[in-house]
């Protein structure tokens, strides 16, 4: 369990995917302008990462790894390299599910999401952390706390940059880094002041 | 021609992916701790781009709507594992640094938002150009980036040593920071800043300006 | 789109039987053309892997020459495997000098502070003396962590003793500077005491029984 937590506390902080690794950048600086969507966003990510680590992780253990098809009585078969493209596959029929889950049962979050949604499918973060999950060899029980802590945290970096530039907005920048400029040095402080978690173990 | 040109020069600096369209950023910050593993990132990513770009722009009127995406993902994805395995093959040791990112190309904002902005309704040969051309863009930031972080904290370029190191016997100590994440943050705003200085048209304006008071009473 | 639009290229476009062909040669095409690639290239990156593998064990083991032929300096090395405590089988690579044992590379590996560490320890033939060590894979943050690829520290490895006259391991990075007449202490890192734990842990651990504990005991008893 304290592996677990261990774990979560990783992702979300330690090694947290945004800033930390840069994953998940474009949507990050371009959604960052308001709270309200940050947090729905957020939101979505987390059940996205949350399912797609863990399928991934089958995907991986039981069809592409070195030696995983031996159950098939192929065991010299090694497919890792179709590992992208599967995940990709995953990734994207999860989120066209979503986004027709929220339509019919949930409208409102649909609407208030909007072209975000689609958006999810090429957010590098996503991506990243099934390719993180493979890279480290988690195993069952691990992809899900990674998925979960790797998804919160981006969503926490995200609406913490939300609420910064709002409060920003009466602020006087300069005339060339007014909008993005700062935005990315916003980024770059919080990613620095992110480093002192760097070490912690519970 | 010049409208090739145009297409190869635009995302240079006036459309420029990273500092404009704000697409590409994640791994365009990411790899950029040395020069080799950038320079290797840009030819992989200029190479993706411009391959995929032209193949999609050669079938675009076949590509039935409710698939789109899914087609784009899967040429996109299988360059990218072209690509992957050549470096794995011919460019071992900075294919290992590379690792996690070389993947992450396919979702690299740059790939599907040119092909869905441009290789939808444009020809083969005009499509390769335009990936080709954000290709370059996308590079030139990186090997700025590159340059300033690989030199100013590590004193090497393409890991031969220009300014000596104290821990090797010179007079440089090395800037901490610049092998850290975050300074690449900063360094690409104050590109970005730098940029705008340069082309007025692309800076934004502020949502709010306080409202200037023009007189002063003592109440 | 309405279902108005009568050009026939656009209907014929979203309909399911070109949906389907669409999807079915998409899928034949790329998976053709990634399969060629990863099974044409295959023997030279098995080949990379392998000359990368060689190129770090001469290295530990002293024996790398910039620019010479891996194969060449890789004759004088045998390649065998020791039981684990687990009773798995771990692999070793014994140095010889001609008939005679000169030392014995160990493949150890250990979590750092970001990432796993992977690396080699080169040890004497009294199996107690070490001889270099070297991380080929590590995520330490680059500018602190990282000092432990450099060679400045690594070179105070050299000649450490790895257990005390009882058997128990004992050589450690200390934290400041080691001492000057000790035969068990390695600088510590500033700035990187987790990753420096973590080297510790994991050469304890290696060369506790849990791993090439034995292997090394039975070396010193013939030396």
């Amino acid at each position: 369990m304290a592996d677990f937590m261990n774990l979560f506390i990783r992702a979300a902080f330690v090694e947290n995917l945004a800033l930390a690794f840069f994953l998940g950048m474009c949507t990050f600086l371009a959604i960052s302008k308001r709270v309200e969507t940050a947090i729905g966003l957020g939101l979505a990510v987390v059940v996205v990462q949350i399912i797609t680590v863990p399928i991934n992780h089958l995907i991986y253990a039981l069809l592409l790894r070195k030696g995983a098809l031996a159950w098939a009585g192929l065991p010299d078969v090694d497919l890792s390299f179709l590992g992208l493209v599967s995940y990709i596959g995953v990734i994207a029929a999860l989120v066209q599910i979503l986004e027709m889950t929220l339509d019919k049962y949930f409208p409102k979050l649909y609407n208030a999401l909007g072209i975000f949604l689609p958006l999810i499918t090429v957010n590098c973060a996503i991506l990243g952390g099934t390719l993180f999950m493979v890279e480290r060899h988690y195993s069952l029980g691990e992809s899900m706390v990674f998925g979960l802590g790797s998804g919160f945290g981006w969503a926490l970096a995200l609406v913490g940059l939300a609420g910064i530039r709002e409060k920003l907005k009466y602020s006087d920048v300069p005339v060339g880094l007014q909008g993005l400029g700062i935005t990315f040095i916003i980024v770059g402080l919080m990613s620095l002041s992110f480093m002192g978690f760097s070490g912690i173990r519970l | 021609m010049s409208d090739a040109r145009k297409v190869l020069i635009d995302p240079l600096v006036d459309n420029n992916p990273v500092t404009l369209q704000v697409l590409g950023i994640c791994s365009a910050l990411a790899v950029t701790t040395s020069l080799l593993p950038a320079l290797l990132m840009c030819v992989a990513l200029t190479s993706v781009t411009a391959l995929s770009t032209a193949t999609i722009s050669s079938i675009r009127n076949h590509i039935p709507n409710n698939i789109r995406i899914i087609v784009h993902m899967t040429i996109i994805a299988s360059f990218v594992i072209v690509v992957d395995q050549l470096l794995r093959a011919y460019a071992f040791e900075t294919s290992k640094q590379l690792s996690v990112f070389v993947g992450l190309i396919i979702t690299n904002c740059i790939v599907l938002g040119r092909a869905e902005a441009f290789a939808m309704k444009n020809g083969v040969v005009l499509s390769f150009i335009d990936g080709l051309g954000n290709g370059l863009g996308y590079s030139a930031i990186l090997i700025l980036v590159a340059i300033v972080r690989e030199l100013f904290g590590a004193g090497s370029l393409l890991g031969y040593p220009i300014l000596p190191l104290v821990s090797n016997g010179g007079w440089y100590e090395a800037n901490g920071l610049m092998l850290l994440p975050p300074s690449a943050f900063f360094i690409i705003g104050l590109l970005i800043w730098g940029i705008r200085g340069w082309k007025r048209k692309q800076a934004e304006h502020p949502d709010y300006r306080i409202h200037e008071v023009h007189r002063t009473e003592v109440l | 789109m309405s279902d108005d639009d009568t050009t026939t290229p656009k209907r014929s476009r979203d309909s399911i039987s070109n949906t389907l062909i669409v999807a079915i040669s998409i899928s034949l095409v790329c998976s053709i053309l990634v399969a060629s690639a990863a099974i044409l290239l295959k023997p030279r990156q098995l080949q990379n892997e392998e000359e990368y593998r060689q190129r770090i064990i001469l290295d530990v083991a002293g024996l790398y020459e910039p620019g010479g032929d891996i194969a060449a300096l890789y004759s004088s090395i045998e390649e065998s495997s020791t039981e684990l405590a687990s009773g798995e089988q771990a692999p070793v690579y014994l140095v010889m000098d001609g008939e005679r044992l000169e030392q014995v590379i160990l493949p150890i590996e250990g979590a750092g502070l970001w990432a796993m560490m992977y690396g080699f320890l080169a040890v004497e033939n009294d199996g107690n003396t070490v001889r270099g060590l070297r991380f080929y894979a590590h995520g330490e943050t680059p500018g602190l962590g990282d000092q432990i690829d450099k060679p400045a520290w690594r070179a105070q490895w050299q000649g450490k003793k790895l257990f005390a006259p009882g058997g128990a391991p004992q050589i450690t990075i200390v934290k400041g500077s080691a001492a000057d007449d000790s035969n068990y202490e390695i600088d510590g890192l500033a700035g990187a005491t987790l990753t420096a734990r973590g080297v510790t842990n994991l050469v304890h651990h290696w060369i506790s029984d849990q791993g090439y504990g034995p292997y090394l005991k039975e070396l010193n008893d013939n030396e």
